[in-house]
């Protein structure tokens, strides 16, 4: 086993899961080649298995990093990006990747995702965006598209789907990009840009469910998508609105990018004159007993 | 009138919220300290900004003495509505100092009152703001205390605003301070409390900064809370002193990313507590489950207010044990401390951090409005220096996290300290912390571990109640918490003989003593501000042993020492 990870370091197989994982997704998911992907994306960011830590919710989506050969976090439903806010707030040195669905970060999540881009940690999010629930079997998910009919939207969704990228970038979010599962090579570039990036990066990638979504198919994905061309200045936040609001055929790409925003772990304080992870410090019980003694 | 104060003596001031009473308070407590005296201050607020009614209680006495009294011996109202708000509170010997009782007209007196129009006087000196300095000096005048000892402090207190203000209140001070000086010889008020001086080496601090206190001591470096009455002081002392003490603060936008986030940095390593009140910590409930199945470390602070929803935001109570206690769905071990002291709030609060990292598992800290907004006096060498233990280990290749081993504890790896990989699942998962549902062997694993070897540690390390009043005696009198001092007052003022006390800091899991303790008591009274007996549940829940009564108070007022000790001599 140890000698596999030497072999398979700096290649994407490092982030292989080394022993047999019952793995729960459905044959054909639009998980899979996400997850080729993701390995791909990491490597070419000079990530390490150890170095990487992978935080998700609940969801099919979010069982992404159980199949990663790294370091994860799966906590609760909607909850991941407190937590990925977190662990990259004790431990700076650690590249944090969240990797949910629609579901967990818009849905359950979304009062966090307004407030971690507001709070802009330097973790990257990874939305696996299927516009349907999967693993509770086929509802309605914050973006499905209207008129979507399902166990329990009989008379269709009614309910105007949401638009992260446009909410992202209302937040002045300093990476927002779209990618389509089925185009995995466009896509790993979105993402090793996004790991790239120093702050809060997200991508919401395209992908088809194969089994409760009949609907928006990997072909109605294709059919349905347009990739950004060299004219989009992904640094004009104007321009960069104005393509995301597009619904008819959706712009794949880095819409918006920026670095005009402090990092979360930076402002915090704990690290101006010491960069060492909150693990690595003793306590001064000296400079309590001297706060102390001005009560007197 | 002739009006002696020989034994300890209650002060409270009164008036409107944003009348400034809290200063009063805090620079009476410190001139009296400079005198020789203890002093301990409750606060009586109402939930608003401005307006209402609010009042400081100042209990003065030469030896510690922190417990809420109803009678007030001297009474200095900012605002002539505070007579009848707080009249059942007056004895034929209180002392009435300020503005004049209303019910005070033409042909009639209620009330013998030394009138003194505080805003009046300040306008005269420039400015309403200094009123309460006016009533600070009258109070001290009363009092009959060395005038240069409140002059010294007024100048060190003020003297970074600039030596204007300095004066200003030195002037206002000083002016008050010759009326109350005047009022005590006319009316023959004598103070003969002596102060005994062991006072010096006294520190003062709010409930709410013992718990900082504590947590800083005890190696906290991470906090994310959200403002919520009355726990929100905590977040505010360690985002005041934080950087300085290497703790990393953040004000969460919501209690359920407070207590994800702390989670997330206490898997990262970090030594993370959070801070709320019961309808907070209704939100965190489910992340509570998540620390228990992760085996991440989480202390959890909840400063107790009178519920159900937003209750009464602004009083005291002791209603959420029960929710404490079963709060996270599913089963697994925790631990409940309920400290009583300032300096058991320190200790416990450290002492709780340290429980929660060496055996990772979540731990709660209850405390309630009453603790959080008093001030207190409280010996500086009480609250000594702490040996913070790490408990993370590093990792190699083949670490799992949930390694299965005979105490039940595995050795606690964090991300990027070592070259194993830590995997954290909420979902049931093998020792490596991947899912799985093998209900045969891992499920049993996993549940023995988490819940009975923990538990089982946690017994055995369980803290044993104080135990005072007549040890022999037959009627034992159970409390916890914030109930400490009023109910051992209570009891010796009682002169009950038959009457002993037992005061739990620690009411889950509980020590093994007490089985015996309750078994052996022809009756057993347990009082709490609840309505339903919350820790009489788990006391008869726990020993199997009976609990004779339950004596409850719950309309959002603490008990007072008078109270009980009716109660105690029947």
């Amino acid at each position: 086993m140890i000698r596999a990870a030497q072999e398979n370091k700096n290649t994407p197989k490092q982030f292989d899961v080394p022993q047999d994982v019952d793995n729960q997704w459905c044959p054909g998911c639009g998980n899979f080649p996400i997850l080729m992907t993701l390995k791909k994306a990491l490597t070419d960011a000079g990530c390490t298995p150890t170095n990487t830590t992978f935080v998700s919710g609940i969801g099919q989506a979010a069982k992404t990093p159980q199949y990663m050969n790294s370091h994860f976090f799966n906590g609760l439903h909607g909850r991941a990006l407190p937590v990925a806010t977190g662990i990259k707030a004790a431990n700076p040195d650690l590249n944090v990747m969240v990797a949910s669905g629609d579901g967990d970060i818009y849905g359950e999540g979304g009062g966090h995702l307004i407030h971690t881009i507001r709070r802009n940690p330097n973790i990257t999010v990874i939305v696996h965006d299927n516009m349907i629930y999967g693993l509770t079997k086929g509802q309605a998910a914050p973006t499905s598209r209207k008129g979507l009919i399902t166990p329990t939207q009989p008379r269709g969704v009614y309910d105007e789907p949401i638009n992260p990228l446009t909410l992202a970038i209302s937040l002045d979010a300093p990476f927002v990009a779209r990618a389509n599962a089925g185009d995995p090579k466009q896509a790993q570039e979105i993402i090793t840009a996004a790991i790239n990036h120093k702050g809060f990066s997200l991508v919401d990638i395209f992908q088809a469910c194969v089994v409760f979504n009949k609907k928006n198919t990997y072909q109605w994905f294709n059919e349905h998508s347009y990739t950004l061309g060299p004219d989009h200045d992904a640094s004009d936040r104007n321009q960069a609105f104005a393509r995301a609001s597009e619904e008819d055929s959706f712009p794949l790409g880095i819409l918006y990018q920026h670095d005009r925003r402090d990092v979360f772990e930076d402002m915090v304080g704990v690290y101006d004159d010491d960069k060492r992870p909150l693990y690595q410090r003793e306590t001064n019980q000296d400079v309590i007993q001297a706060l102390l003694s001005t009560r007197k | 009138m002739s009006t002696k104060l020989s034994k300890d003596f209650t002060i409270v001031v009164a008036g409107q919220a944003g009348q400034g009473i809290e200063s009063v308070a805090s620079v009476l407590a410190h001139i009296l300290k400079k005198q020789g005296f203890h002093t301990y201050v409750a606060k009586d607020v109402m939930s608003r900004v401005r307006g209402g009614m609010n009042s400081i209680m100042l209990r003065v006495s030469n030896h510690r003495s922190d417990a809420y009294c109803e009678k007030i011996d001297l009474f200095v109202p900012l605002d002539p509505r505070a007579y009848e708000h707080y009249s059942k509170r007056f004895t034929k010997d209180t002392i009435y100092l300020g503005v004049d009782d209303p019910e005070n007209g033409e042909g009639k007196k209620k009330r013998d009152v030394i009138a003194v129009n505080f805003l009046q006087i300040a306008h005269d000196v420039g400015n309403r703001i200094f009123a309460n300095t006016i009533a600070a000096g009258a109070i001290l005048g009363v009092l009959g205390t060395d005038q240069e000892v409140g002059t010294h402090y007024l100048r060190s207190f003020f003297q970074r605003k600039g030596e204007d203000i300095v004066e200003k209140n030195i002037t206002a001070f000083n002016q008050g301070f010759t009326i109350g000086e005047h009022a005590s010889f006319q009316e023959d008020i004598v103070v003969t409390l002596t102060p005994k001086n062991d006072v010096e080496d006294y520190v003062f601090l709010s409930g709410a900064e013992a718990i900082g206190f504590g947590a800083l001591a005890g190696g906290c470096n991470f906090i994310s809370s959200y403002p919520m009455s009355p726990a929100t002081g905590i977040l505010t002392f360690l985002a005041q002193n934080g950087k300085e003490c290497g703790v990393l603060v953040e004000q969460a936008t919501d209690e359920i990313g407070a207590i994800n986030m702390t989670i997330g940095a206490s898997y990262a390593g970090a030594r993370g507590i959070v801070t709320t009140s019961g309808g907070g910590f209704d939100l965190m409930t489910e992340a509570v489950s998540l620390s228990a199945i992760i085996e991440t470390p989480i202390v959890v602070h909840i400063a107790q207010r009178p519920g159900p929803a937003t209750g009464l935001p602004t009083r005291t109570g002791q209603e959420d044990l029960a929710l404490a206690r079963h709060g996270g769905h599913g089963e697994f071990a925790r631990a409940i401390f309920t400290p009583g002291t300032p300096d058991q709030m320190y200790e416990l609060t450290a002492h709780a951090l340290d429980l929660a990292d060496k055996y990772q598992i979540p731990v709660f800290i209850l405390t309630d409005q009453l603790m959080m907004d008093s001030l207190y006096c409280v010996p500086h060498s009480a609250l000594s220096k702490k040996n913070v233990q790490h408990y993370v280990e590093k990792t190699d290749e083949t670490y799992k996290r949930y390694l299965l081993t005979d105490d039940g504890i595995s050795p606690r790896g964090i991300p990027g300290h070592g070259n194993g990989l830590v995997h954290a699942d909420s979902d049931e998962h093998t020792e490596d912390g991947r899912i799985t549902e093998d209900m045969e062997f891992l499920r049993k694993e996993m549940v023995e571990k988490r819940l009975f070897k923990r538990k089982e540690h946690l017994m055995s390390c369980a803290l044993a109640p104080d135990v005072s009043g007549n040890k022999k005696g037959s009627t034992l009198i159970v409390c916890w918490g914030s109930n400490k001092g009023v109910v051992e007052e209570a009891v010796s003022l009682s002169k009950n003989p038959d009457l002993k006390v037992a005061h739990f800091t620690q009411v889950y899991p509980l020590h093994k003593s007490v089985a015996g303790m309750l078994g052996s008591a022809h009756k057993v009274i347990v009082v709490e501000n609840n309505a339903t007996g919350q820790f009489a549940d788990i006391l008869e829940v726990e020993t199997g042993e009976v609990v004779h009564e339950r004596l409850g108070k719950w309309n959002g007022e603490p008990f007072s020492v008078e109270e009980l000790t009716a109660t105690f001599k029947k």
